[in-house]
């Protein structure tokens, strides 16, 4: 059922995919403060791959991600866990949010957190699940 | 404590990985772990004998009240020593047992897990740990006994087993729950300590049942004995373990530790005294009717098992130390002749009695071990057992407490005392007879027979030392069961009394039945009808019960119509959700509004967007009006300031439009199936919960039963959590273990949908007699169609080729061949892809050489198994298999 899109499609899809994953990182890393996040960058990637995908079907996307999406959720989980130690460490709860703020050459400093490295994990279990779903269902189609 | 509960775990998860490049002295290794710890253990017993209690405080969930406390008393000394004694040899014994076994590995692993939890169960304190460990050794000796996974009789009984142990495992969860709330803490030790009287507590007879029941099961008492003697299905390495010296013991073990806080009230008293005596003459009794060793050995057990109840109902202070001393006996004979027993299978090849003689000379070592330990199970002096039984008879005798109680002690002593004749003189002495023959029966090889080798020479130690004994190991747990310290010891001697002079009646006039046995045999074989309506049949007549049952409100409820399963939803929330709201609140309608323009054109659109969508005729029509409905949530999530929510809301929507009409493509043409009547039903479910969810909304705007915790969190935000986006903050900091919780579920619901979509059509609904029983009514497929196995499909596939190789003639159509060609050679790439499941496919049928065959095989099997069963009712389709899938003789000849 996937025909090929148009050449409109063709070309959006072509810088579509960038700009909205580097919004989507953008999205992850303001969410502490700014409307955004995890959840939602993981939405916004997907959302990206699935314009892709529409427009050149399953066989392209894979080669395109790279990255099979099952093991984008592993990853995902993984993060999810690894951010939920640090506490134990800091002799405190599993799961207390520990901030250590790295200064940087500039003068700045780096907010390293372990928000930060659940809401990674989030985001690509969320990307992942949904680029599971995605591809197997049009692969079926595509057959 | 803790520490040595965890390094048993730790080995046995260490084993997979050392098994490779150890191999067979994986075993020995692993010994080691268990013989430090009886050390480690051992070194402990002076400071216990002289009434120390060592405790090691551990906190796990404090906000729960739940520890990880350990306490080391005399009780818990004499059973940690057991299990990690025993432990030992039995780790050595399995090693050499199941020498070369492809699954060694597997069971030493489990076998470890099991000792830990074990170690863990009789050490803990708090009542919750307890019960983890408790529920642990059930889980794990489920797996023991069904390690043979591939007989059925393993299944079945581990699955027994655990059912059993497990419904008894729930009644004791309810019993330490009222336990802790009646004594006001989940630590043993504190509920002994405080002042509270639980006998005369209301809830006192209630938490008794529960708790004996989960103890009974455990334990094996009557009426739930059966499934112990099926447990035999196991390894003997596991029956010596787990189903003589450890875990059937553990429900004794929780009711010696109850003994002194619940106990010595009448109904403690009689149901005591009563279950254990029927369930030590019940397996006494058992045991003479049969003749396998290890079922011998079982039912000795179940008398042993029923004896140790009974002393704990008798309760009084002889009883006490009878306990401590008969649990400490059986222990050390018991485990010992089952290991005997199972050398004697390993070595003769059968553990029939009756196929058993004058294997004295083979195995000279078995045989003397085997006497000495089945004296002490007989209770002839001067071995520990003696001691132990003449205690039993002296407190049975010193309350004269009930003659029938006293005949049932004296009868199952006189069985006992044929059963130790069965297992220690009729497969060592007369004339030679065995499975194997003569020359191919060798001694067992020592890590064998390094364990009952040692168990029988404490056995013989402790019964020529029994002060000793007492001292040490048997008074302390005794004080621990009875509550404080009491007078008592041990002796071998204790002159001549009544005791001693129904001992020896009772060895008399079972040898004398020993002697007679063959005859007695063949009389009680006709009680069979009588004993397969036991207990064990009730047991069945439940499982089939719940199976109908299961089936039936399957059938009810999951009938498959998506239809039903939102209308059964949606009146139960409107039920209960409609009845709590009149009940409790002043419903009325509140018009109170104060909309803006751009409300209420969200609003409109929303409305408009549902109503197109139940109107319209198109799916991809209502695809796109459901989005618009979506889109329009979103909108009002932005009219009221969440961005965040608004931004998912879209992201979702515009995803699920994606989702809805990839899965589209795969629905047949759109129709309308339903009646009018039906529409009109679910237009008043509609309407009836739009017009709950409208007054909940008017209702919640005005009571407030509890302050809004959005405050604090707004307060907290910035300072404690270092972020301006709430929502984010509660999802990864406030909140962050739901969130962790739902990326799990995420996870887990699209590898269930990748799974469903990439789904193998031999395990799609209704392709086989199996698949999906339980959701849709099952297909009928006539009986000769029903795959059981692999192998059945192979025997079939292989009848199927003779009859080819038979008529191998056939008209065929040209252009159904070519058709079918193609077809076939796509089968064969699948067939091909799957190159493992043929290779075990073929390698469970011995008997054929499948060097040359197996390619031809392979793609005679994989079609029919990669087809959906429908496929099958064409008889053309059958021609084509059996053509194009042998590429040798199947070509078309035209």
């Amino acid at each position: 059922m996937m025909k090929p899109g148009t050449l409109i499609l063709h070309v959006a899809a072509r810088y579509l995919v960038p700009l909205q994953l580097v919004f989507s990182i953008f999205l992850l890393l303001r969410g502490h403060d700014e409307p955004g996040g995890g959840f939602i960058a993981g939405l916004v990637a997907s959302g990206a791959f699935a314009l892709y995908l529409f427009t050149f079907g399953a066989t392209v996307t894979r080669d395109l991600m790279r990255v099979d999406p099952r093991n984008l959720i592993g990853v995902g989980l993984i993060f999810g866990m690894v951010s939920i130690f640090p506490a134990l460490l800091a002799g405190e709860p599993l799961l207390t949010a520990q901030w250590w703020d790295i200064p940087l050459p500039g003068g700045g400093y780096l907010k390293m957190n372990t928000p930060l490295i659940f809401d990674i994990g989030v985001y690509f279990t969320v990307f992942g699940s949904v680029m599971l779903m995605l591809i197997a269902l049009t692969e079926t189609e595509e057959h | 404590m803790q520490l040595a509960v965890l390094v048993i775990f730790i080995a046995a998860a260490l084993t997979p990985w050392l098994y490779p490049k150890l191999q067979g002295r994986t075993s020995t290794l692993l010994a080691l772990v268990p013989a430090t710890l009886t050390l480690w253990f051992a070194s402990h017993i002076p400071a216990v004998a002289s009434g120390e209690t060592i405790v090691h405080a551990y906190q796990w969930i404090p906000g729960l009240g739940i520890s990880f406390d350990m306490v080391l008393d005399g009780l818990s000394l004499l059973f940690a020593l057991l299990i990690c004694g025993i432990g030992t040899f039995i780790v050595l014994y399995a090693g050499a047992y199941l020498k070369g076994h492809e699954n060694l590995n597997r069971f030493l692993v489990i076998l470890l897990s099991f000792m830990a939890s074990m170690l863990g169960l009789v050490l803990a304190d708090n009542l919750i740990t307890l019960f983890v460990f408790w529920e642990l050794t059930s889980i794990t000796s489920y797996m023991l006994i069904g390690f043979n996974h591939q007989s059925a009789d393993a299944r079945k009984a581990a699955l027994q087993g655990l059912i059993v142990t497990v419904g008894g495992g729930l009644a004791l969860l309810a019993g330490l729950i009222m336990l802790a709330t009646v004594g006001g803490s989940y630590s043993l030790q504190e509920i002994f300590n405080s002042s509270e009287v639980l006998t005369e507590h209301p809830w006192y007879t209630g938490m008794m049942v529960c708790l004996l029941l989960g103890a009974f099961t455990k334990s094996a008492q009557f009426p739930f004995h059966f499934w112990l003697p099926n447990a035999m299905a196991a390894p003997t390495p596991v029956s010596a373990y787990l189903h003589s010296a450890t875990m059937v013991k553990a429900g004794i073990y929780l009711l010696a530790r109850l003994q002194p806080e619940l106990g010595s009230t009448e109904l403690w008293v009689t149901v005591l005294t009563s279950v254990g005596a029927f369930t030590m003459l019940t397996g006494a009794f058992l045991a003479l009717r049969n003749t396998d060793l290890k079922k011998l050995l079982a039912y000795s057990t179940l008398m042993a098992l029923g004896t140790l109840t009974l002393l704990l109902g008798i309760g009084t202070e002889l009883a006490m130390i009878g306990f401590a001393a008969y649990l400490l006996a059986h222990s050390l004979y018991k485990g010992a002749l089952f290991m005997l027993a199972g050398s004697v299978d390993h070595e003769a090849g059968t553990r029939d009695v009756r196929e058993l003689g004058g294997l004295r000379k083979k195995l000279p070592v078995t045989a003397t071990c085997t006497i000495i330990a089945a004296l002490s199970l007989a209770g002839i002096p001067p071995l520990f057992g003696f001691v132990a039984k003449e205690l039993l008879l002296e407190s049975v005798l010193e309350n004269m407490f009930n003659v029938v109680i006293l005949g049932m002690v004296v009868l199952s002593s006189i069985f006992v005392v044929c059963v130790a004749g069965l297992v220690a003189i009729r497969p060592f002495f007369g004339e030679f007879k065995a499975a194997k023959n003569a020359d191919d029966i060798h001694e067992a090889p020592t890590g064998m027979l390094i364990g009952p080798v040692i168990l029988v020479v404490l056995s013989l130690l402790a019964g020529l030392l029994p002060g000793l004994a007492g001292s040490y190991f048997t008074l302390p747990a005794t004080y621990a069961v009875a509550g404080g310290e009491i007078e008592g010891y041990l002796a071998l001697w204790h002159g001549i009394n009544a005791a001693l002079i129904i001992s020896l009646v009772s060895i008399a006039l079972g040898f004398l039945l020993f002697k007679n046995w063959d005859k007695v045999y063949t009389q009680l074989r006709k009680l069979d009808p009588v004993i397969a309506r036991g207990p064990e049949s009730g047991y069945f007549k439940f499982m089939d019960g719940l199976v109908f049952t299961a089936e039936w409100q399957t059938r009810l409820l999951q009938n498959g119509s998506m239809r039903n399963y939102l209308r059964l939803i949606i009146l139960s929330f409107i039920a209960i959700t409609g009845y709590t709201l009149f009940a409790r609140y002043q419903v009325h309608w509140n018009f109170d509004l104060n909309v803006s323009f751009y409300e209420v054109f969200a609003v409109a659109m929303l409305v408009a967007g549902a109503a197109a969508a139940v109107l319209t005729h198109s799916r991809l029509g209502a695809v796109a009006y459901m989005g618009a409905v979506g889109f329009s949530v979103a909108m009002i999530f932005i009219l009221f300031s969440a961005p965040d929510l608004g931004i998912t809301q879209i992201l979702v929507e515009t995803l699920t439009v994606i989702l809805l009409v990839l899965v589209l493509f795969r629905l047949p043409s759109f129709a309308n199936i339903s009646s009018t009547s039906d529409r009109i039903s679910d237009a008043f479910v509609a309407i009836l919960t739009g017009g709950l969810m409208t007054l909940l909304i008017m209702v919640t705007i005005e009571v407030q039963d509890f302050t809004p915790i959005s405050d604090f969190m707004i307060a907290n935000s910035v300072p404690e959590a270092h972020g301006r986006n709430i929502v984010n903050v509660i999802l990864v900091d406030y909140r962050a273990l739901d969130t962790l919780g739902e990326i799990f579920v995420l996870a887990l619901a699209a590898m269930g949908v990748y799974a469903m979509i990439k789904f193998n059509p031999k395990t799609a609904p209704g392709s086989n007699h199996y698949a999906g029983t339980l959701i849709l009514p099952p297909k009928r497929v006539p009986e000769k169609d029903i795959v059981h196995s692999l192998e059945e499909i192979h025997q079939r596939m292989l009848e199927e080729q003779n009859i080819v190789d038979a008529v191998p003639d056939i008209e065929h159509d040209p252009e159904v061949d070519a058709a079918a060609k193609q077809e076939g050679k796509a089968r064969a790439d699948v067939a091909n892809s799957n190159p493992k499941m043929i290779k075990k496919n073929a390698q469970h049928d011995g008997v054929h050489d499948y060097s040359e065959e197996s390619q031809a095989h392979q793609q005679d099997i994989n079609p029919d198994m990669n087809e959906p069963r429908g496929g099958s009712d064409d008889p053309e389709s059958d021609t084509q298999d059996t053509n194009t899938s042998d590429p040798k003789k199947g070509a078309p000849k035209q």
